[in-house]
């Protein structure tokens, strides 16, 4: 147990900030797949090919090729990508982006594909009806959007949004391959120097667990909320 | 873009792709057989039995494949009692270990999968079974799961394609897997693109053709 204390002595506080660390990587990850989805759901529906097989093309490659290698592009690529667009303004310095925001960004473009394919589904099941009335009623398509779609479509894309989340919440420990200090990142360096692998990766999997359980909990709160009336 | 590259490393990447499959297979069928356990188990009136089975697959479910692979790999050789049995010769191979983890995560998820179909099984069918006599046994193997594996096909394909994805993780425990020897190429050349290409292609002709074998069964099996 005092391998748990707070301050020098203990893994306590490294691990806490770890899991602080963890929690904000997922969140983070999780906004930027909403954008993601964002401007990739009215893509799946537009009426345009050229534009659903972009969309798609986003969707099934990301949804086929395993979460890892999407990282090692980042973080292999991603100082690369952005060194290259600096050298278009004229700007030849070695750029370093750290490991936080490479990360959020790869597994958020990973939990955009799952993101985009629940809205799309969510919006499909709204009952073409709705869309009707609005017209009827002359709503403007923007008032149409804010005043029935999305309240409608976030009641339906809520229980699968919560496995939208868990999956990317546990695929944020894979971001410990790139040096960023969460929950696995710690644990690995917690094991290293006291030789207790056992230990330390079995209380990861215990903070992971507190987390998705936590997180249920809270889901289904706002599942409640959403489906009043229902 | 470097064609070269991509050309050169078409044949190793293919070559690494062989132990993804392997992994995927050798895990899947494992998994397959710890899915059908806990599904009964889970399915059973006892109560300890039923929480057991269900806090296996909460577990197994609730944690990253990550952290379960390195309990099983850094974690379990610290236990000095298994190191002199017979088990340590398996333990001791990250081959193994990345086997037993896949194993024993796709497992969880496969019983979940089995247990949902196994439950919207018609009541009608079963007691049509029981009305001509048949004995619950032979109900069970012949009438209760073949219906829950054609129940079960769209999910479990799906399950197939993540546990793909999953087995890149072996490339943590220093095995060159697809991933891994992507990854080692990448750092010796410094073409990440180049390479995901490559590597990603290859993943994703895995996928279409699992995705395309299991729509082929669903047709076959299917009920009319």
């Amino acid at each position: 147990m005092e391998l748990l204390a707070f301050g020098d002595t203990g893994w306590g506080d490294e691990l806490f900030r770890a899991t602080l660390m963890t929690i904000a990587v997922s969140i983070t990850s999780m906004l930027i797949g909403f954008s993601f989805a964002g401007i990739f759901t009215p893509l799946k529906l537009s009426k345009f090919k050229s534009l659903n097989l972009v969309a798609n093309i986003y969707t099934t490659v990301i949804r086929g090729v395993p979460e890892l290698l999407v990282i090692y592009l980042f973080f292999f690529g991603g100082s690369g990508a952005i060194m290259f667009v600096a050298s278009m303004f004229g700007y030849n310095e070695y750029i370093e982006i750290n490991a936080f925001i490479t990360g959020s960004f790869a597994i958020g473009i990973i939990s955009g594909a799952y993101s985009t394919e629940v809205f799309r589904g969510a919006i499909q099941s709204i009952d073409k009806g709705q869309f009707e009335a609005a017209k009827v009623l002359g709503l403007s398509k923007f008032a149409q959007f804010y005043k029935i779609t999305l309240p409608q479509m976030l009641r339906l894309a809520i229980p699968n949004l919560s496995n939208v989340w868990q999956i990317t919440l546990k695929d944020t420990s894979l971001i410990s391959v790139t040096g960023l200090v969460e929950i696995m990142r710690q644990s690995y360096i917690a094991a290293g120097s006291t030789r207790d692998p056992l230990f330390f990766y079995s209380f990861a999997a215990v903070l992971y667990l507190l987390l998705t359980f936590l997180s249920m909990k809270l889901i289904n709160k706002l599942e409640v909320k959403y489906s009043r009336g229902y | 873009m470097d064609f070269e590259l991509m050309i050169n490393s078409f044949p190793k990447l293919l070559n690494a792709a062989v132990i993804t499959l392997k992994l995927l297979s050798v895990s899947l069928i494992v998994g397959l057989f710890i899915g059908l356990l806990f599904a009964i188990l889970r399915l059973n009136k006892n109560v300890f039995i039923n929480k057991f089975a269900y806090g296996y697959s909460y577990i197994f479910r609730g944690t990253p494949l990550l952290v379960q692979i390195f309990i099983i790999y850094f974690g379990l050789g610290q236990i000095e009692y298994l190191r002199s049995t017979f088990l340590w010769v398996i333990l001791k191979e990250p081959y193994w270990c990345a086997i037993i983890a896949f194993a024993l995560n796709t497992g969880a998820y496969t019983s979940e999968i089995l247990r949902s179909a196994f439950q919207t099984i018609k009541p009608g069918i079963i007691e049509a079974g029981q009305s001509l006599g048949i004995s619950s046994k032979i109900i069970f193997y012949k009438i209760q799961i073949p219906i829950a594996i054609r129940q079960s096909l769209p999910a479990y394909g799906n399950e197939i394609i993540l546990m793909m994805k999953g087995t890149s993780l072996a490339s943590t425990v220093t095995l060159m897997d697809l991933t891994g020897v992507a990854k080692y190429i990448i750092s010796t050349t410094f073409k990440p693109i180049e390479v995901f290409i490559v590597a990603g292609g290859i993943y994703l002709f895995m996928t279409f053709i699992i995705h395309n074998v299991i729509k082929f069964l669903e047709k076959k099996y299917s009920f009319n």
